[in-house]
């Protein structure tokens, strides 16, 4: 069976000079969850850009058996989907509809069938009542859900969330848990809450200064690095 | 500086919007072969950049404080074109929806501060390099277009600006003018401190300084020209405002701005038919 | 905030809201060229121009105060030159300086309040302004509230430090400040410029097709028209 991510040797050095990523040996498979922890500059959010190919580094990146090269970045886009952590970097179209659609237009669809689309997945993450709205005047928890739906409605096989519980309140914190739980896709969760870990994923990978230093069940990382904030 | 509707009349207004509407699309096509659609994003933050910085006080003395303009500190970090552009979005907006500015005089506000303030900011820059002093003569030669052209072209349609107040507006202009200037200078000093690769590089010394400098002299000549021009016709002053009639005073209008137009239009083309010998 | 507040009421929904956004850019440009040309001794028609505005601010459900008085913004600017323009001995046309002005930044007004920005920049477009404008207003205009809030933010933060100390280091302090609002603009443009390579963008925005004209805009439209013509030529 493929698997959905299969990074082999992966190093990736700054234009400034630092090694950002000194050898990563990941994997993912399908419908899996995996947190990554770590420090901040330790390489998390590096390693994440390397998956839709934003960033490129040495060593091999496969996503559902296919290697990651550019004549493959287009297609490899639409199957792993990334949510950043600054959702205002993330919806950049002036309405909720507008920037759900921007994918799927960009895939091709023609502009009714991107609409069309776009509502279904509004509906799905519970923003269906948003649709004219403009961005700015959204709750940061309704951001977030627009952010993923934007990221769904690409149909992608793999998520990637780059801190996603940051300004986001208790009651937001829980509807995300319950709404990521809902989804099929195997998800990469880049975070430092431990409770969410918790919640959704089976896995936990901890990143030390480009290197990936344990890998095991989330409580037992969670432990051994003492990851928690008290 | 911004002028509202209602000041300009219809000849002035006219020509301007003209002006503007010709010059903006080959603007944007020029920002576009220079930057691509990918760095649309950076114009408009640096747009919404500009927006936000006019809010921040700089103080210059007791009670007077200043804010930027940024026409300059624009075509300092993305090139005059895109400069441009980003200026044109952020007048056209100001009118719209902070009714800073007239609907029928944006294009006069675009002449004056998207095309010819920008113009103004970036050549100084592109003559001499980029070096502190430039940046300062160019913020200042910024607003002192923006505001001498303004000036005229209310003159022009016959608000009564008698030389002492001529002269106070200009006196208070030209202080904008040096805030405009040290506010710039300070501001690139600051970016270029976080990272050098974010100011754009100055002109490569092999390029030709003829059409910049042809530029240069023409810009100078509108901006004072007009100035001028606006003093001329005499019979302003005795005027009612009663528009249809004095169908002379109209003709004398259309025949100012069009006189400088011309001489702006052959000096440019004069130019470059320089330029394209020399390099032939 | 001001933008704000009109961004509110571009969505809300009237008869006035549900016309064509080409329809309403016409309206304003003829509304506006009648006001400009019209002759300050003709006073009678800017009290017409001002009566088919309340009419238009009726029929958009807007609050009459709220625009008249963000409306009157522009009047310290016009009172002066209006102060001037008196002091030289033409009463009327002082006046007709300060209604015009208000007027037209009344109408101004009026379209922004009852047009959102994608609707009216797409009329823009739909009138050959070039595609790279537009995209950058809607880029300005988007992120224009969420830098000035940092800005706004960071001035706090620079006042609570702030002692006694002023002048100079007051300047330099603003400069720093500008300094890194620009260093935090310019990483959020990249972050906007990565997510949009992550939803396959690749080179090209996907433009959306206009809506279709219909018969009641262009009644809209020819009543307007005709309205406006007629304050002109018979007042």
């Amino acid at each position: 069976m493929t698997r959905a991510i299969q990074v082999q040797g992966l190093r990736y050095r700054y234009p400034d000079g630092t090694q950002a990523l000194d050898g990563i040996d990941f994997h993912l498979d399908s419908g899996e969850s995996v947190a990554l922890f770590g420090a901040n500059g330790s390489g998390k959010t590096t390693f994440v850009l390397h998956l839709n190919g934003l960033l490129r580094g040495e060593g091999s990146i496969e996503i559902c058996g296919l290697l990651l090269a550019d004549d493959t970045l287009q297609d490899l886009r639409s199957k792993v989907g990334v949510v950043f952590q600054d959702s205002d970097e993330q919806l950049f179209m002036p309405t909720v509809l507008e920037d759900v659609a921007f994918g799927p237009l960009n895939l091709g669809l023609s502009p009714e069938d991107a609409m069309t689309r776009a509502r279904t997945v509004l509906k799905r993450v519970g923003m269906a009542h948003a649709l004219d709205r403009a961005p700015y005047h959204l709750s940061a928890g309704e951001k977030k859900r627009v952010a993923i739906a934007g990221v769904l409605a690409m149909d992608p096989e793999i998520l990637v969330l780059d801190e996603p519980t940051t300004f986001l309140d208790p009651p937001a914190r829980r509807d995300l848990v319950t709404l990521l739980r809902g989804l099929p896709q195997a998800k990469v969760l880049v975070t430092h809450d431990a409770d969410l870990a918790r919640a959704l994923a089976t896995r936990a990978v901890f990143f030390d200064q480009g290197r990936i230093a344990g890998e095991g069940e989330v409580i037992e990382i969670v432990q051994r690095f003492h990851w928690e904030y008290s | 500086m911004h002028i509202p509707d209602g000041f300009l009349t219809p000849p002035v207004w006219g020509t301007l919007d003209a002006i503007s509407a010709a010059v903006v699309p080959w603007v944007a096509r020029r920002a576009q072969r220079d930057t691509q659609d990918q760095r649309i994003p950076l114009l408009g933050v640096m747009g919404a950049f500009v927006f936000a910085a006019q809010m921040i006080n700089f103080p210059v003395g007791p009670g007077t404080s200043g804010h930027l303009v940024g026409g300059t500190l624009l075509a300092v970090v993305l090139g005059p074109a895109a400069a441009a552009l980003v200026m044109t979005a952020i007048l056209l907006l100001q009118a719209l929806i902070f009714q800073d500015g007239g609907v029928l005089a944006l294009g006069a506000n675009v002449f004056n501060m998207a095309l010819l303030g920008v113009a103004a900011g970036y050549l100084p820059g592109r003559l001499w390099g980029r070096k502190p002093v430039t940046i300062f003569a160019g913020g200042a030669f910024s607003v002192m277009t923006s505001a001498c052209l303004a000036l005229s072209q209310l003159r022009i349609s016959g608000v009564p600006m008698g030389g002492s107040v001529l002269w106070a507006s200009l006196g208070l202009f030209l202080i904008s003018a040096l805030m405009e200037g040290a506010i710039t200078v300070a501001a690139v000093r600051a970016i270029e401190r976080l990272n050098p690769g974010w100011v754009a590089g100055g002109p490569q010394s092999s390029s030709s300084r003829t059409l910049p400098a042809l530029a240069m002299a023409t810009l100078a000549l509108v901006v004072v020209g007009t100035l001028i021009a606006s003093a001329a016709p005499d019979g302003i002053q005795r005027l009612t405002g009663q528009g249809g009639t004095a169908s002379a005073w109209n003709i004398r209008m259309i025949d100012g701005i069009g006189g400088l137009v011309l001489i702006f239009a052959l000096c440019f083309l004069g130019g470059k038919l320089i330029f394209r010998r020399r390099s032939a | 905030m001001h933008h704000l507040v009109i961004d509110r009421w571009s969505r809300g929904s009237s008869p006035l809201h549900a016309r064509d956004p080409r329809a309403k850019l016409a309206v304003l440009l003829v509304f506006l060229v009648a006001v400009s040309t019209t002759p300050p001794r003709a006073q009678i028609a800017f009290v017409a121009y001002a009566a088919l505005l309340i009419v238009a601010i009726r029929l958009a459900r807007l609050p009459l105060r709220g625009l008249a008085g963000r409306a009157a913004l522009v009047l310290p600017f016009s009172a002066t030159f209006a102060l001037l323009t008196l002091w030289s001995g033409d009463a009327l046309r002082a006046l007709a300086l300060a209604e015009k002005s208000f007027l037209s930044g009344m109408a101004a007004l009026l379209l922004v309040s009852s047009t959102p920005l994608t609707a009216w920049t797409a009329a823009l477009e739909g009138w050959r302004a070039p595609r790279m404008l537009i995209l950058v207003i809607q880029f300005v205009y988007r992120y224009l509230f969420v830098i000035a809030e940092q800005a706004q933010r960071m001035r706090w933060a620079a006042l609570c430090r702030r002692g006694t100390q002023k002048g100079y280091f007051d300047f330099s302090a603003a400069a720093g400040l500008l300094g890194v609002l620009f260093a935090r603009s310019w990483q959020r443009a990249d972050g906007i410029y990565h997510a949009m390579l992550s939803r396959g963008f690749h080179g090209r925005f996907v433009p959306s097709p206009p809506a279709p004209f219909r018969a009641t805009d262009a009644i809209f439209c020819s009543t307007c028209f005709a309205g406006c013509l007629a304050i002109r030529l018979l007042l």
